[in-house]
């Protein structure tokens, strides 16, 4: 069997990854991209502690199905605004949208 | 119904008709003039009513109708609101209502009621060419109030309530007499009414406050009827050295008298008040405001003679009544024979004849006076009212003659009567009234009922042995006669003198009527009190009235033995001065001047200009009083010191404001506020770079700080 720390290391990996997309990308939709990696590595991690360590409670599934829902939203709410952005201003690149800064 | 309870009805529809007429009625000149006349008719049917049942009262004197009510909680009692019926109120009463009614139905005619309304009429201007008076209903609200007031005055029975009334037609009289208030000279006559009578009130009020102060109440009959008081007062000195205090109280409300029956030297308004329309000046002098002021002395008639009886010598009170009244009568009748305004004729008239009855109570003369006030209302009323027809139809008159292309007198006076002539053939009714009227003016003898009267006054003072003020009397009246025939002679006999006379008409039947009714009782009022020992009349019918207004007073007074030489007087100087001002004025030709002028010479021009009184209460009053407003009040007491020491004040603030703000607010506390401020500034400047809105500066240098706090905790301190 696959030892945990395996798990915990390709999530951790692809947190990094979306860090990196989230800190280093200009074009919005590669940021909220990194944002999905972000939570999709965390869920990783809660399905591996689930499995490995109390696998007869629910608990861990639970939590990483609330994590699914919130991403799925969170990118749709994400995704309208970017395309409202876009028609306004025929931009994505998040420092154009500056309306509000001095 | 109980008398009481319809004498305190009385005055009130007028009152009524008052209220509706301004609140809603004022849009109809119909429905006005039906409020008006209507309730004036009601207070006159009521009028009657109470003067038939006082007059079926054995000692009304004694038992007159009275009822009163608690009205006004002092300190020291209660004053009580009443009414008081006594033979003298009723006989007021009597003759107030009957004029009245008639002014007032005279009243539609002479405001042309149901005539379309002329082009060129303006609000506060006589109308021209007999259309109908623009204010119409004005009129009849305020002619209403006037009524009110005159029956508030006559029914009541205390001081105050008949000084109500009495302010509420001083207050009349000032609107009426402004009526036309379009014109300055109504606007000045207005004033001066209105100010004049009002010096007399002042001194009316102090007399009503200081009777308090002595009696402790004002009800008539506490104080007349009770011998006591008016001795308590009689024999109590007063402020005045030599004058007891009922003599200072009876001179004060006497004042009010001066003002308001317009006796020397308080006369200057009443001619002046016949800018007014003709029923107001028949309204003030011959009905009610007039009357008014002898009305009170008659009332106060035991107050002025207290510590009098009948033969002895004259109080100073009653001297000073009588020398006032007597030479009122004389200067006022010398003024009208040199006026040539039919109505200024007729209000110099009155004030001569009301000093008849002035000087009347001055000598004790009680019953005299009360029958000389009671005839002069009719026959004075009725000249008044003619007079009003006559002007009437020379505007008419005027208005046709300009039509017809005789325009050759375009600035012809209608009221003066030079410009007449001749109108007893254009108008008989007016004509055949106002020689009644005059006749009763004059005294002409046996027939009218100012010979009635006027001989009782004469031969009271002959009676009493006032020699100075019988001949002063006899003398006014045969000036009296002589004007009145130049009256007539001018204004109906001869050849009309202008087109305006020649196309005078008569005039309607509402103006009409009232003058046949008060020509009616002008003969007839006479009759109720030819003295017994008249020779052939005397006794055919009754002295009715001195027996019943007698019964006023306490004491009964004796009546004086006939005498020749009074009645002889009387009828000389009656007939004399007819025949004299007949034969001089008959036919006076087309432009001809007053003949009289020539022959008097400068004191005609004396006599026309009144004696120049007008010009020397201008003089020492008015010019004085305007100069006290405008320069002393105005110019140096105003302007100068209290706007000098406001101006001084504002100037300093302003200096010491400019200081403060060098001083204090710009050096200290803006310069701190400003350096706060550029402080602040600069440190923003300086920091803002830090917040850049970059959400991923921000979560790059979050992760480093992350970093470094986990590296610290995790290698550093494991």
């Amino acid at each position: 069997m696959i030892p945990l720390s395996w798990y915990l290391l390709l999530a951790a990996a692809l947190f990094c990854i979306g860090l990196y997309g989230v800190l280093g990308r200009r074009n919005s939709v590669a940021i909220l991209m990194g944002i999905e990696l972000m939570l999709n590595a965390v869920n990783i991690n809660l399905l591996a502690f689930w499995r490995y360590l109390t696998p007869t409670v629910i608990a861990g599934q639970a939590f990483a199905i609330i994590v699914f829902a919130v991403a799925a939203s969170e990118a749709a709410v994400g995704l309208a605004l970017i395309i409202s952005i876009y028609r306004q201003r025929s931009t994505v690149i998040a420092e154009d949208v500056d309306l509000m800064k001095w | 119904m109980s008398t009481e309870f319809l004498i305190w009805l009385l005055p009130l529809p007028p009152l009524l008709a008052f209220g509706l007429i301004v609140v809603w009625a004022n849009r109809s000149h119909r429905l006005s003039t039906g409020l008006a006349v209507g309730a004036m008719a009601v207070s006159w049917a009521l009028g009657l009513v109470v003067f038939a049942r006082a007059v079926g009262v054995e000692h009304l004197g004694e038992e007159p109708f009275a009822s009163s009510i608690p009205w006004l909680p002092l300190g020291t009692g209660i004053l009580r609101l009443g009414v008081l019926i006594d033979p003298l109120a009723a006989v007021t009463l009597f003759f107030v209502v009957w004029t009245c009614l008639a002014i007032f139905v005279y009243s539609i005619g002479y405001h042309n009621f149901g005539r379309p309304r002329g082009a060129h009429d303006r609000p506060g201007l006589p109308p021209h060419g007999g259309g109908v008076e623009p204010l119409y209903s004005r009129f009849f609200a305020f002619i209403s109030l006037f009524a009110f007031g005159m029956l508030t005055l006559v029914v009541s029975d205390n001081l105050l309530l008949l000084f109500i009334g009495w302010e509420i037609m001083g207050l009349c009289s000032y609107l009426l007499i402004g009526f036309w208030f379009g014109k300055e000279s109504a606007r000045q006559a207005m004033v001066k009414a209105f100010l004049t009578t009002r010096i007399g009130d002042v001194f009316m009020l102090l007399g009503i406050a200081a009777l308090y102060k002595a009696t402790g109440t004002l009800s008539f009959h506490d104080i007349l009827r009770s011998p006591d008081t008016l001795d308590g007062l009689a024999r109590t000195a007063s402020v005045v050295p030599g004058l007891s205090l009922a003599g200072l109280i009876g001179l004060l409300i006497f004042a009010g008298t001066v003002g308001k029956s317009a006796q020397f030297p308080l006369h200057v308004w009443l001619p002046d008040a016949m800018e007014g329309p003709t029923p107001v000046s028949a309204m003030i002098h011959a009905a009610t405001m007039v009357s008014a002021g002898i009305y009170l002395i008659l009332r106060f008639f035991p107050l002025l003679t207290v510590g009098w009886h009948p033969g002895e010598p004259l109080t100073t009170t009653m001297v000073v009544v009588a020398g006032v009244g007597a030479f009122s009568a004389l200067f006022a009748s010398t003024i009208a024979v040199a006026q040539n305004d039919i109505k200024r004729v007729l209000a110099y008239s009155t004030i001569s004849q009301l000093g008849y009855m002035v000087a009347a109570v001055g000598i004790g003369a009680f019953v005299a006076a009360a029958f000389h006030l009671l005839t002069h209302a009719f026959f004075k009323a009725l000249l008044f009212l003619g007079s009003g027809s006559v002007i009437h139809g020379m505007e008419h008159g005027l208005a046709a003659s300009s039509a017809h292309g005789h325009g050759d007198h375009d600035h012809v006076d209608p009221q003066d009567m030079l410009n007449m002539g001749g109108l007893r053939r254009r108008m008989p009714w007016t004509f055949a009234t106002f020689v009644v009227g005059g006749l009763a003016l004059a005294g002409f003898p046996i027939v009218t009922a100012g010979f009635w009267s006027k001989d009782e006054i004469l031969s009271a003072a002959f009676g009493e042995g006032q020699l100075a003020v019988f001949l002063v009397l006899a003398a006014a009246a045969l000036l009296t006669a002589f004007y009145t025939a130049r009256q007539i002679g001018l204004t109906f006999l001869g050849q009309p003198r202008t087109a305006a006379a020649e196309h005078a008409h008569e005039s309607r039947g509402e103006m009409v009527i009232p003058l046949v009714v008060l020509a009616g009782f002008a003969i007839a009022a006479g009759w109720a009190g030819i003295p017994h020992s008249f020779p052939v009349l005397g006794g055919l019918l009754p002295n009715w009235f001195e027996e019943f207004i007698a019964g006023t007073l306490t004491g009964h007074p004796a009546a004086h033995a006939f005498t020749m030489a009074p009645l002889a007087t009387s009828l000389v100087v009656s007939l004399g001065g007819l025949g004299l001002g007949l034969l001089v004025y008959r036919r006076l030709p087309r432009g001809a001047a007053d003949p009289l002028a020539r022959a008097l010479g400068p004191v005609h021009r004396l006599l026309h200009r009144k004696y120049y009184f007008d010009e020397l209460y201008d003089r020492i009053f008015v010019r004085p009083a305007r100069w006290f407003g405008e320069t002393f009040v105005y110019a140096w007491t105003d302007r100068a010191v209290i706007d000098g020491i406001l101006h001084a004040v504002a100037r300093g603030s302003l200096r010491l404001g400019a200081f403060l703000r060098r001083a204090i607010d710009v050096a200290v506390v803006n310069a701190f506020g400003d350096r706060v401020g550029d402080t602040t500034r600069a440190a923003g400047r300086t920091v803002r770079v830090v917040q850049s809105g970059r959400v991923q500066a921000y979560l790059a240098v979050g992760l480093l700080f992350a970093g470094a706090l986990l590296s610290y905790f995790l290698l550093v301190r494991p």
